[in-house]
């Protein structure tokens, strides 16, 4: 029964934090809830009864790719930009 | 875990991985910052993962390793060993891919001066 | 107006494609009638033949050992065609993103704790014939440990010539072990040394050769990519 809930509470907060890795504009938000869909992952796949795939998934999915993804950041903007409701306004004015 | 719960894991598994790639396939049609678009791609290879996975898992099966224990005990099922072997390859090619994107990406900044694909439009480098 | 096009798109694909995994089911083996599957011959012919205890371990390396060496391949040249994008001339070189040092706790602890995470990823790599792990894992750990050291202090450096080399070696012998399987009339990358017993480290001929190699290799290359990455010069951003 406890295995039960456990498992819908991680498939629960793996949607919440795909949605908000999508959605979110500061940029450095998203990447840290990339980060969490692969820690939710990893312990998703020892409960399906495999230990290498998990192993790998919590080295390579949780502390690689988010530093390549943090020093990408570092070198081009933060904010995403915005939508082009400013543009169209600019042009509608000339 | 009775059957009635265990039949409602099956529309929970399935339905989350299907979900979870939908949704990056979105965030990588939509979006108009390229660096959200390398997100999504990375958000798709998770998904696609957990996919493979979960659709060879026996009930009552134990992990593929023949530990001591295993030998002494007595005969159970085992969790079928190809698709882990299969997924062990795509995780580490996943990773290869987006460091290549974005190495991609810091390039493009600087020559363009911005990440919006709106405003990129000539073809030359 | 796109938004409202692609959603409607998602879904249809989203439940067309749910449709046929819910019919599929969920813990039950699905086999077509009286054919015997792939799996229950390897199974078998581990624990018999070879004398491994990780099944993942022996397919990924014996049976279907092509495929890790294409693997091996395409993670290298990822990491060429990373290095020769963020190509810099020889007079730009020298400064780090990482400009000054972190605080006194984290470099005291980082330099105590690194030993013991090499000392983990080579116990993983080593062992991955005997419980969960391998070279692809033991690899990555190591270029773990590597990165916070990289990250504690600011003028921790390795020597590019040294990850060369131990991974040009690495590779080579990867390669050899396979060569050296034609000897007696076999095929490329057969398992001709003999094989112990069961438990045991040195068990299962040639598999523990090639996993360390790999792991060599995988290290070496993880460890290049962050030091890479992490030594570009660009404009401080806010």
């Amino acid at each position: 029964m406890i295995y039960f809930i456990l498992i819908i509470v991680l498939l629960l907060l793996m949607i919440g934090a795909s949605v908000y890795a999508i959605v979110q504009k500061d940029l450095l938000y998203a990447v840290i809830a990339t980060g969490i869909i692969s820690l939710i992952l990893s312990i998703l796949f020892y409960l399906l009864q495999a230990p290498d795939v998990a192993l790998t998934e919590a080295a390579i999915g949780v502390a690689l790719t988010t530093i390549i993804f943090i020093i990408t950041i570092r070198n081009t903007v933060r904010h995403e930009e915005e939508e082009d409701g400013n543009k169209k306004f600019k042009s509608a004015v000339k | 875990m009775n059957d009635s719960l265990f039949s409602l894991l099956n529309y929970g598994i399935y339905g989350t991985a299907i979900l979870v790639i939908l949704i990056g396939l979105y965030g990588a049609l939509v979006k108009k910052s390229l660096l959200k678009i390398v997100i999504g791609l990375s958000v798709i290879d998770s998904g696609l993962n957990f996919l493979i996975v979960a659709l060879d898992y026996y009930k009552g099966g134990t992990a593929p390793i023949f530990s001591l224990g295993y030998l002494n005990g007595t005969d159970k099922l085992m969790v079928d060993p190809v698709p882990q072997a299969l997924v062990l390859t795509a995780i580490v090619i996943g990773f290869g891919v987006t460091a290549v994107a974005l190495s991609l990406v810091i390039r493009l900044y600087r020559h363009h001066g911005t990440l919006n694909i709106d405003e990129i439009k000539d073809l030359k480098w | 107006m796109k938004k409202f096009i692609v959603i409607i798109l998602l879904a249809v694909l989203g439940g067309y494609t749910a449709n046929i995994f819910f019919d599929i089911g969920f813990g039950e083996p699905h086999f077509v009638q009286g054919v015997k599957p792939v799996k229950d011959i390897y199974l078998s012919e581990t624990v018999s033949n070879l004398n491994v205890s990780n099944t993942v371990t022996a397919i990924v390396v014996n049976f279907r050992g092509f495929d890790t060496l294409g693997e091996v391949t395409v993670l290298f040249l990822a990491v060429t065609a990373l290095g020769s994008i963020l190509y810099k001339r020889r007079h730009q070189v020298g400064k780090r993103s990482v400009m000054f040092s972190a605080s006194s706790i984290v470099t005291s602890g980082s330099k105590l704790i690194f030993p013991a995470i090499v000392l983990l990823g080579a116990y993983v790599f080593i062992h991955g014939h005997l419980s969960p792990g391998g070279g692809f894992q033991g690899g990555v750990i190591i270029a773990t440990g590597f990165l916070l050291m990289l990250l504690a202090y600011e003028n921790f450096s390795i020597g590019h010539n040294a990850l060369s080399i131990i991974e040009s070696l690495a590779g080579i012998t990867f390669a050899g072990v396979g060569l050296m399987g034609f000897i007696g009339g076999g095929t490329f990358l057969e398992n001709f040394l003999p094989t112990g017993i069961l438990n045991n480290l040195f068990s299962g001929g040639v598999i523990p050769i090639i996993y360390i190699a790999v792991g060599f290799k995988v290290a070496a290359e993880l460890t290049g990519v962050i030091y890479t990455v992490l030594h570009e010069k660009g404009e401080v951003n806010e």
